[in-house]
């Protein structure tokens, strides 16, 4: 099946037809366009929205609050999973402490950041980094922990230094399992943005999705939803094509179209 | 009707800058029942992609593989390969005595009986005791004779081996080879053996297909009549072996210079 | 072994070291007391909450509904996540839609399930569906999709059917990956299930952590934070009882970290 360039036709038709029969039902059943407004009427209001600048403000609000909470995650995350990973007395201290914060689901933070921090960016941000912060960090744990023995072995052997090991073989070795962290992570991040601007929210596309909701405009509701997810898809997009650039290596080691 | 018959075999692959190579140029040979046949060629001409077409898992370029006198389209029933890299082939999430019984679980054979089987199979490579143990606890030689004793648990009619004792130490070869020796006699199995090393093929085989540089083509097809059973000391120092192994290295060394 | 103990017990010693430091902060009054009340206080509400039988009801309502979907998530998932794995048709087809579907964060779903199902356990269990679909289906495709080719070829030379060879070779070479997966949505299962509660319900834990916060019972908010820590760390721990019994013979692949 030929790919041409980087768009995937098939797909892309798969996705059209979806489009197309969610267009056909709406318009057979004026009942069902409360619950499916057809596609033109979405991308129309999504086309009002955005021109008049409404919708402008929210995405903005939204994406800052995204990239700073990602970053500042990956940031903390990855040095202290390196850390932890590398380190077994390390390891060990915060093992526990770790297995007993890391399943609690991180939206309990809110309430809490709420009460410290009042109803703003500065909670938001801070909801975000701590809930990204723990795949990232496990993942990296992993990674590190799971370096086949034979690589470390041939690090010994070429007697390589704990520091230049972390360098050319640790981080390298690690990195399939901190970019899956990295891509969970990633999602993680715009549920907690979004999350938090409908619970406590007076702007952004979570709050914008909820209120167009209670206000029974679903027509401005599914745009909202659409273009949170198109920005996800963005985010998602420019990460594949990052992770690709600094992964070859892993992708081409792997079976695949052989059966 | 010849077991296995391989006729004017030719597998050619294209390259990623478009052109295509030849790997294989029209290679023909027979096994009959109960032989043991290898193949020697340098490293690199091809001798996997044979034995890949052969087992059906590529599908040759041109030309026919027929067991039994019927052409084959796809992995043949009745032939099993054993891969030269048994740590990526064998089940890491299966014992020894798992791995050993997948062979006889395909044949539809799941039974207390069929557990007896695998043990007696794991006794006769040499690794009684170890039933319990899993891929990775093991030896690179030990690894192997677990893949020899699933190939043979299947009871194929033609057991193919791709350079099977390349990945493992010189020692552990010679010990390897008695022990193919041993269970090719014990089981009466037919076997398509590959390898580069030219000593192992004459001292294992009752017929040897020489093949040339890729695109590698027959060049010689020599008769082994060394006796049986053989022996690490006296068949590799009887005169007929040297002579044996000196005509074919002559015939590989004469096709490089050209 | 004798390690593994040890560092168990450091890790439950800086555990239990919190304890007392809480205390004292609070008491001491280097955070505001009314953010951050002393943990004997806490503690305190903790078990009456316990004993009264109201924090396990709210709990034992979550996990009802969280449990549904993940459920059903992983009955769904995992077998989509190997045909595309197997077969790269299936997953251009849909790569599309997976991709524009998939960045929707999941908050981003709750209205739309609230326009459909009202606030009751379905919505809740459809948004815990929905959000626990793209690890389960991106890690098991992965994970199919990263098998060794010899072992393809190893099935096929057994000549296994390929609905043999998906059970038995492609789904066991492919568990660790599926786990990690699995493991992935446990967690945001949980996460999701508290959000579609604080969002939209009136009752289930994730209300209740809320609605002590708003009637500024902080006391009680960290106490069902701690009930639901303990309920992530209970779910790990069952995790990971099955996952050291199905994939023993993995970890002794690996290696586990230098030092």
């Amino acid at each position: 099946m030929k790919l041409f360039g980087r768009i995937n036709l098939a797909g892309l038709a798969t996705f059209c037809i979806f489009l197309l029969l969610w267009e056909g039902f709406a318009r057979a059943s004026p009942l069902l366009q409360l619950y499916f407004p057809p596609v033109s009427r979405i991308l129309l209001s999504l086309c009002q929205l955005i021109f008049s600048w409404e919708l402008v403000g929210h995405i903005v609000a939204t994406l800052g609050r995204f990239l700073r909470g990602y970053l500042l995650a990956t940031l903390l995350a990855v040095t202290l999973g390196i850390v932890l990973g590398y380190f077994k007395l390390a390891y060990s201290l915060s093992e526990s402490l770790i297995e007993f914060l890391r399943p609690m689901p991180s939206v309990a933070i809110i309430p809490v950041a709420i009460l410290f921090l009042g109803i703003g960016d500065a909670m938001m941000v801070a909801v975000t980094v701590y809930a990204c912060a723990w795949p990232i960090l496990i993942n990296t744990i992993a990674g590190v922990k799971n370096i086949d023995r034979t690589l470390i072995n041939t690090a010994r052997t070429f007697g390589l230094g704990r520091w230049k090991a972390l360098r050319k073989i640790v981080l390298p070795a690690a990195s399939p399992y901190i970019v899956t962290g990295l891509r969970v992570s990633l999602a993680i991040a715009l549920i907690l943005v979004t999350t938090s601007e409908m619970i406590v929210g007076v702007s952004g596309l979570g709050f914008f999705i909820l209120d167009e909701e209670r206000s029974l405009r679903t027509d401005n509701m599914y745009a909202g939803i659409f273009l949170v997810a198109l920005l996800g898809y963005g985010l998602n997009r420019l990460f594949l094509v990052l992770e690709k650039r600094a992964m070859a290596w892993h992708r081409r080691m792997t079976a695949g179209e052989q059966i | 009707m010849r077991l296995l018959e391989v006729e004017g075999l030719s597998k050619s692959y294209r390259q990623t800058g478009g052109d295509s190579t030849l790997a294989v140029h029209e290679i023909s040979f027979q096994v009959d029942r109960r032989e043991f046949v290898s193949i020697v060629g340098p490293s690199g001409c091809g001798k996997s992609t044979l034995l890949m077409c052969i087992a059906g898992l590529i599908p040759p370029s041109s030309g026919t593989v027929r067991v039994k006198g019927v052409e084959i389209n796809g992995p043949p029933q009745n032939l099993v390969l054993v891969f030269q890299e048994y740590n990526r082939s064998l089940f890491a999430w299966r014992s020894v005595l798992g791995n050993v019984l997948f062979g006889l679980e395909v044949r539809g054979k799941i039974s207390r009986e069929a557990e007896e089987k695998a043990c007696h199979l794991i006794g006769l490579v040499g690794l009684e005791g170890f039933e319990r143990h899993y891929p990775w606890e093991l030896s690179g030689g030990m690894q192997q004779r677990v893949a020899i004793a699933r190939a043979l648990a299947y009871e194929p009619e033609v057991l193919l081996m791709d350079e099977p004792f390349g990945s493992v130490d010189a020692l552990t070869r010679l010990e390897l080879e008695d022990t193919l020796l041993r269970l090719w006699k014990d089981l009466r199995t037919t076997i398509l053996f590959v390898t580069h090393d030219i000593e192992e093929a004459v001292y294992l085989s009752d017929r040897i297909y020489v093949l040339s540089r890729r695109p590698s083509r027959v060049l010689l097809r020599m008769d082994i009549h060394l006796d049986r059973p053989r022996n690490q000391l006296s068949t590799r120092s009887d005169p007929k072996f040297v002579e044996l192994r000196n005509e074919i290295y002559r015939q590989i060394s004469d096709e490089a210079i050209k | 072994m004798k390690w593994r103990i040890e560092s168990k017990l450091n890790g439950i010693l800086v555990l239990v070291a919190v304890i007392p430091v809480w205390e004292f902060i609070s008491r001491a009054e280097l955070v505001n007391p009314l953010f951050f009340p002393p943990m004997s206080k806490i503690l305190q509400s903790f078990f009456l909450l316990v004993l009264s039988g109201d924090l396990p009801y709210q709990i034992l309502l979550s996990l009802k509904r969280a449990a549904a979907g993940y459920l059903l998530a992983a009955l769904v998932f995992i077998p989509l996540g190997v045909v595309m794995g197997l077969y790269p048709w299936v997953y251009r087809l849909l790569e599309v839609v997976i991709e524009m579907a998939r960045p929707i964060p999941p908050p981003a779903i709750v209205p739309v399930a609230m326009l459909f199902f009202g606030l009751g356990d379905e919505m809740k269990i459809f948004v815990i569906f929905f959000s626990c679909a793209w690890p389960i289906l991106l890690n098991t495709y992965d994970g199919v999709r990263n098998i060794d080719r010899l072992l393809i070829y190893t099935a096929r030379t057994f000549g296994l059917s390929r609905r043999r060879m998906i059970t038995r070779v492609v789904v066991p070479a492919a568990s660790p990956q599926i786990m990690t997966g699995l493991r992935v949505s446990l967690a945001i299962m949980l996460i999701l299930v508290v959000i579609s509660e604080m969002v939209g319900s009136t009752d289930g834990i994730g209300y209740f952590i809320l609605d002590a916060q708003r009637r500024f019972k902080v006391d009680q908010m960290y106490a069902g934070m701690l009930s639901l820590a303990i309920v992530g760390y209970a779910l790990n721990q069952l995790f990971f009882l099955s996952y050291h019994r199905l994939l023993a013979w993995h970890k002794g692949l690996i290696g586990v970290g230098p030092t």
